[in-house]
Formats: structure tokens, C-alpha cells, sequence
């Protein structure tokens, strides 16, 4: 299933070489709450590798909450996350390697070159070879005649497509995705939904949140749908999304 | 690893400052400022108080620090990508010593230049002992930016936190003050006393061991929620 | 504890009725008369305040490090006693020093050290209240900060002067004073004790409360 040793980051010289890896994602009675509100409310989800799940939901519904807690930012009130079969308390700095993160923020820092920041962060993870890695990840966002500038140059969708490099620069097994789809043109969301069908295809695990039906239909595997921070729907996508998304997320509207 | 991932991060620090220097000019234009009004506010018979100069530098170094540290971590704050560095497979203090020694390095420049200013609006002798006035300085400047790393690093994602920095912070690095200031005044004599200044700096030693290391410990609980 | 806090409170309230009997009964110091007898209260609040102080900073580093709620909440309430106690002494302290000395403050170690614990207190409180969601780990740290800190107050005023009457009070204390002195101690003690526990389950009862506000909701 999973190879459960995990090197101390220290020991390894570049985190590059798996010393820890899962194939699965298991999200077990999750609940988060700040004082009196409730943000998840015993959430139970599952992915494999090789599968995108979506997130769906109304506005303030914990999508975003729970991909924090996925990604290890927060951790959950009550309940827990297993990674394979170890917990992010058991699996320790190890497991950040393996996770790739794009937020809403999309944390670049806009006084670097896009270049620079790539290399940061490939730098930070320790990536063997790190200018090949860079320049691949250049190519694939088609910055490479712009790599020399600052990102506070960059347009929102330059600056998705580096986003989306520099979350992937360490090749992470779990991919998680807070609404990459908002604010792209239909050329970039297309390029944007082959890419991750690409590494889906490579046996990644991908989770996204998402407002967009028609890509949600084009891409999911499999869709749980939150709703004040329950889980009411939690199902294989193909074909079931928009009636998913009728039931639970149109009737706020009423 | 743990050193590498600081040294990144100073780098990358230094990197950015380098290319605006906004940080760099507005602190160093503020302490300027700071002992400007001080030596105005407190005058003797017409003339700035000489016997203040210790005093006034040091707290213009702290005041602006306090402004360089808020401004730093406003910067990360931004694109949140604080956050990012957090996810990072390192180990988390990595992250918090890369970010002290940017900021001591900062201060040490503001200092350098506060220090020629100070001895020459208040005859300060300050070419008395330049390497113990230099050990002084540097040993005061980790042990405030110790403090002060650590509070605005956690204070990132609270409520009114440029107010709350000074609150916090100002308390706890009193002795900071006392030392360095004492020490500086000391080496300021016409006849340096550099017992008592070297006294100081040991205390000032001492405190940077401590407090870098509670920071440490305290880091990674800190910054996780 | 709930059927002790009463008799525990009517106990704290009949020790702090005789004590001005006591105290009155006591005999004159030397040198200060009457004034002196102001150290009755003002000794006890000290030793409570720094005690509190010592509380909230070994609560707060088992919150940092543990993560126990519970200690949290014995850290806010000993936090809001040292501010209180540290309260009376930094009020009966200048009385006091006024009279006997002529100078409402001296900037000695020991004041200096009082002051400095007792702002970082209110710091503390300060950062609880407008801190924003969180706020409970940003004061647990100052308050390990905070202790952490004292020591080098107290040492780095101690070599810069000092002029507040040596810590050996209490031993040198003329024997007739010795009675009234620790039953005042006693009595500041209980009072203390009941404070904190009776504060602490406050906290305790609000954390219950949401609690269920919570386990409501999810029905």
C-alpha cells in the first residue's frame, strides 16, 4: 500500500527521494471549530492516487477549511486525516514533500522574478537538479521568454500558471487546489484541466474546490458537496454533479 | 538542512530589500527622525543634552526596528506567503532564523549609520572603543530581534497587530535597553569605562542565548494553529 | 468544588475580618509607627502576585507545548489575579514608601522588576481581549516571555542601584509581628486559591457552553 518509513528531514540530503509516500487519502470524522462556529462538522472523505475529487459548495460551506486541514495547516478539532496509513503528527516535516498547495493567495512573492521564485522554492524542497526542474516547470506555463521578470509584472492568469508550476515543482503525491479555475480565460482553463487529467493520469491524488460546473463535469472522479460545513452528498461524479449541485447548493437560493 | 533552508530565506529576503530598498530608506530615515526629535525634545540650557546620547540612540533603534519587523512580516502577510514557508519539509525554526538574520542584518545598517549621527549631534566620543561599541550594538540588536521576530512572525495573523507589536514586545526587551544603553553610556565617558561595558555586553550575551533559544522552542507552536 | 466554594469564601471573608484586629494588635516598628503596618497587606499581595504570575507562566508553557485547554484557562485567570494583586501592591507600595522614605518611587531592582511583571500582565490581558481568534497562544507566549524576562530585569536594574529595604524582611520581623504577618499571608492566600479556582471554572463553564452550542448545531 504505502511505504511507511520516513527519513527525518534533516538526514536527507535533498527530499527529493521518496521517504515517505501514500497512495491513499483518508479524511476520518473531521470536525473545526473556532469557539461557538462550526466550520466542518464530521466530514468523511477518501481519494486514491489516479483519482481528482472536488469540493463543491456554497460560499462559507468549509471547502477552504478543509483543504487547509488537508494540507496540514490547520489541524482538525476532532477526528483525522490519514495519509496513507500514517497521520500528519506521525509522518512529521516528511510529509510536507509529498503535498502541493495552490491557494487563492497564490503565494508568489511579486518583488522576485518569476524565475527566482521557482528556484526558491525548488531550493526550499530540496529538488536535486534544480535549474532543469525549473526550466521544465517554465516551459509547461509558457513563461519562458518572461522568466527574467518580476510577477508583480505578470497578469492574474501568468500568475496561476506559475502558481501552478511552483505547487508542483517537488512533484508532491497530493495535489490540493482551492478554486484554480476563478478568473481564467477558457484557453487557460482548458490547459489548466489537460494538465491535471496529465497528472492524474501519473497516479497523483488531486483535490479541487470548485465553483465551475462545466469543468467540474470534465474533470472530477468524484465530488463531495459541503453544505455549512456537513457533508450532504458524497458520490462518483460522473454524469451526478449537476443534479448534486441542484439539490444541495441551488436551494440556498430559495 | 536547518541552516541551508535559513540561508535561503535570508537570501531571499535580502533579494527583494535589495531590489526596493523601501524598507531599508524608510527605517533609516525614521531612526534619523527619531533621534532628531529626541535630542530637540530633551535640551539643557539651549543645547541637546549630551548625557542622553546613549539613550536616544537606542531607543531610536528599537522604534524603528519595531517598524522594520511590522513591515517585514506585512510583506509576507501579503501573498500570504508566510503560509507557503510553513509548508515547506523543514524544519519550521529554519524559517524563523532565516527571517532574524535578515532583520539583524537591516538594523545593523540603520545603527551604522545612527552612530556616526549620534556622535556628531551630541560630541559623543564614539570612536572611544569601536569594537566593544560594535559587540554592544550587535549583541543588543539579536537580542531585540529575537523578540521581536518571534512576535511579529505570530502576531501575522491576529487582530490589531501593529499596535500589539510594541505592547508586546517593549516589555520584554527592557533589559536590552538597560544593558545596552548603560554600556554604550559607559563607553561614552571621556574616561571609557570598559569593565562595566564589557559587563553589559556579557549580560546582553547571556540574553541572546536565552531568547533565542525559548524562541526557537516556541516557534512551530506559535505559528500552528 | 461546587459545595466548597461557599464555605470557603465565608472561611476567606472571616479570616479578612480579623485581620485589622490583628494587624492593630500588633506591635509598632521602630522606626515608621503606624505606616508600617500597611506592609501587613502589602507583603501577602506580593507574594500572591508573584506566585499567580508563576502559575500563569507554568500554565501558559503547558498550553504551548501540550496543548491542554484546561491549562489555558487556569493561565487567564491567574493571569487576571497577578494584575489585580500586583494592583494593590504597586498602590500600598508607594503609600507606604511615601511615608516612610519621603519618595512616592525608586527605580530600584526589585520595583522595577514589579512594574515591568506586572505590565506584562496586563499585556497579556490586553492581547486576549483584542487579539482576534487565537489570541489564547499569543498570550501564553507572552507570558513564558514574560518569566522568562524578569530575572534579567531584576539583575540589570540590581547592578544599576537599588535602594529597596533587603528581601530578608520577614525573618528579621520582631516576634510580635511574626503572628499577624503570616495570618495575613494565610488569609491573602485563600483568598487567592478561591479567586483562581472559582475563575478558572468560568473559564471552564464558557468552553462547556460552547460546547454544546456546538453539538446543537449539529443536529
Amino acid at each position: 500500500m504505502s511505504s511507511t518509513r520516513a527519513r527525518p528531514a534533516f538526514a536527507a540530503k535533498g527530499i527529493d527521494s521518496v521517504s515517505f509516500d501514500f497512495t491513499e487519502v483518508a479524511v476520518r470524522d473531521v470536525s473545526r471549530h473556532y469557539g461557538r462556529r462550526r466550520a466542518l462538522a464530521r466530514v468523511s472523505i477518501a481519494c486514491r492516487a489516479g483519482e481528482v475529487l472536488g469540493l463543491l459548495g456554497p460560499n462559507g460551506a468549509g471547502k477552504s477549511t478543509l483543504l487547509s486541514i488537508l494540507a496540514t495547516l490547520l489541524s482538525p478539532s476532532t477526528g483525522e486525516v490519514r495519509y496513507g496509513t500514517k497521520t500528519a503528527q506521525e509522518a512529521g516535516p516528511a510529509l510536507r514533500s509529498c503535498l502541493g498547495f495552490l491557494s487563492h493567495d497564490l503565494h508568489l512573492y511579486p518583488e522576485l522574478t518569476a524565475r527566482e521564485n521557482l528556484r526558491f522554492f525548488a531550493q526550499l524542497y530540496g529538488v536535486q537538479s534544480v535549474d532543469a526542474r525549473v526550466g521544465s516547470a517554465l516551459d509547461r506555463a509558457g513563461l519562458t521568454a518572461r522568466s527574467g521578470e518580476l510577477v508583480s509584472s505578470f497578469s492574474r492568469g501568468m500568475r496561476q500558471r506559475l502558481a501552478l508550476e511552483r505547487a508542483l515543482i517537488h512533484e508532491p503525491r497530493l495535489l490540493l487546489l482551492d478554486e484554480p479555475f476563478t478568473g481564467l480565460d477558457d484557453a487557460s482553463v482548458a490547459a489548466l484541466v489537460s494538465r491535471l487529467g496529465e497528472l492524474r493520469a501519473g497516479g497523483r491524488i488531486i483535490v479541487v474546490v470548485t465553483h465551475d460546473l462545466d469543468v467540474a463535469e470534465r474533470l472530477l472522479d468524484k465530488v463531495a458537496v459541503l453544505k455549512e460545513g456537513r457533508l450532504v452528498a458524497f458520490d462518483d461524479a460522473h454524469g451526478r454533479i449537476r443534479e448534486h449541485y441542484r439539490a444541495h447548493v441551488q436551494e440556498l437560493k430559495n | 538542512m536547518f541552516l541551508r533552508v535559513a540561508w535561503l530565506v535570508m537570501r531571499k529576503d535580502l533579494t527583494i530589500e535589495v531590489r526596493s530598498r523601501e524598507i531599508l530608506y524608510t527605517t533609516v530615515f525614521f531612526a534619523v527622525s527619531c533621534v532628531l526629535v529626541f535630542a530637540f525634545a530633551l535640551v539643557k540650557e539651549g543645547r541637546p543634552l549630551e548625557d542622553a546620547a546613549a539613550g536616544i540612540m537606542w531607543i531610536s533603534v528599537a522604534f524603528a526596528g519595531t517598524l522594520a519587523l511590522g513591515r517585514t512580516f506585512e510583506r509576507e502577510r501579503h501573498s500570504e506567503t508566510l503560509r507557503a514557508l510553513m509548508l515547506a519539509p523543514t524544519s519550521r525554526p529554519a524559517i524563523y532564523v532565516g527571517k532574524l538574520l535578515g532583520i539583524v542584518l537591516l538594523l545593523l545598517i540603520v545603527e551604522a549609520v545612527l552612530v556616526p549621527l549620534v556622535g556628531l549631534l551630541f560630541h559623543a566620543p564614539i570612536g572611544n572603543r569601536p569594537l566593544l561599541l560594535v559587540a554592544l550594538l550587535l549583541f543588543g540588536t539579536i537580542g531585540f530581534s529575537a523578540v521581536g521576530t518571534l512576535f511579529a512572525a505570530m502576531l501575522v495573523r491576529a487582530r490589531s497587530r501593529d499596535v500589539m507589536l510594541p505592547i508586546l514586545l517593549y516589555p520584554i526587551t527592557i533589559p536590552v535597553i538597560i544593558a545596552g544603553v548603560r554600556g554604550t553610556a559607559a563607553l561614552f565617558e571621556p574616561v571609557p569605562a570598559t569593565d562595566l561595558a564589557q559587563m553589559w555586553m556579557a549580560l546582553l550575551a547571556f540574553f541572546d542565548i536565552v531568547f533565542v533559544t525559548l524562541s526557537l522552542w516556541t516557534f512551530e507552536p506559535l505559528m500552528t494553529e | 468544588m461546587n459545595k466548597g466554594y461557599p464555605v470557603l469564601a465565608l472561611l476567606a471573608i472571616a479570616l479578612f475580618s480579623a485581620a485589622p484586629v490583628i494587624v492593630a494588635q500588633a506591635p509598632y516598628e521602630a522606626t515608621m509607627g503606624l505606616v508600617q503596618k500597611i506592609f501587613y497587606y502589602h507583603v501577602p499581595s506580593a507574594m500572591v502576585m508573584f506566585l499567580s504570575a508563576l502559575i500563569c507562566g507554568v500554565a501558559s508553557s503547558v498550553y504551548l507545548f501540550r496543548a491542554r485547554p484546561g491549562a489555558d484557562r487556569i493561565a487567564a485567570a491567574a493571569a487576571e489575579l497577578t494584575v489585580v494583586f500586583g494592583l494593590i501592591v504597586l498602590v500600598t507600595g508607594p503609600l507606604w514608601a511615601r511615608k516612610a522614605w519621603g519618595v512616592w518611587w525608586q527605580w530600584d531592582a526589585r520595583l522595577t522588576s514589579t512594574l515591568l511583571m506586572w505590565m506584562i500582565f496586563v499585556a497579556y490581558l490586553l492581547v486576549r481581549r483584542f487579539g482576534g481568534p487565537g489570541a489564547e497562544k499569543l498570550s501564553a507566549a507572552m507570558a513564558v516571555f514574560g518569566m522568562a524576562n524578569v530575572p534579567f530585569v531584576y539583575v540589570s536594574v540590581n547592578i544599576w542601584r537599588t535602594i529597596h529595604p533587603t528581601t530578608r524582611v520577614v525573618p528579621s520581623l520582631a516576634p510580635g509581628m511574626r503572628g499577624p504577618f503570616w495570618f495575613c499571608v494565610l488569609s491573602f492566600m485563600l483568598l487567592f486559591g478561591l479567586l483562581l479556582a472559582v475563575r478558572a471554572r468560568l473559564e471552564q463553564r464558557r468552553a462547556d457552553l460552547e460546547h454544546l452550542y456546538l453539538l446543537a448545531d449539529e443536529e
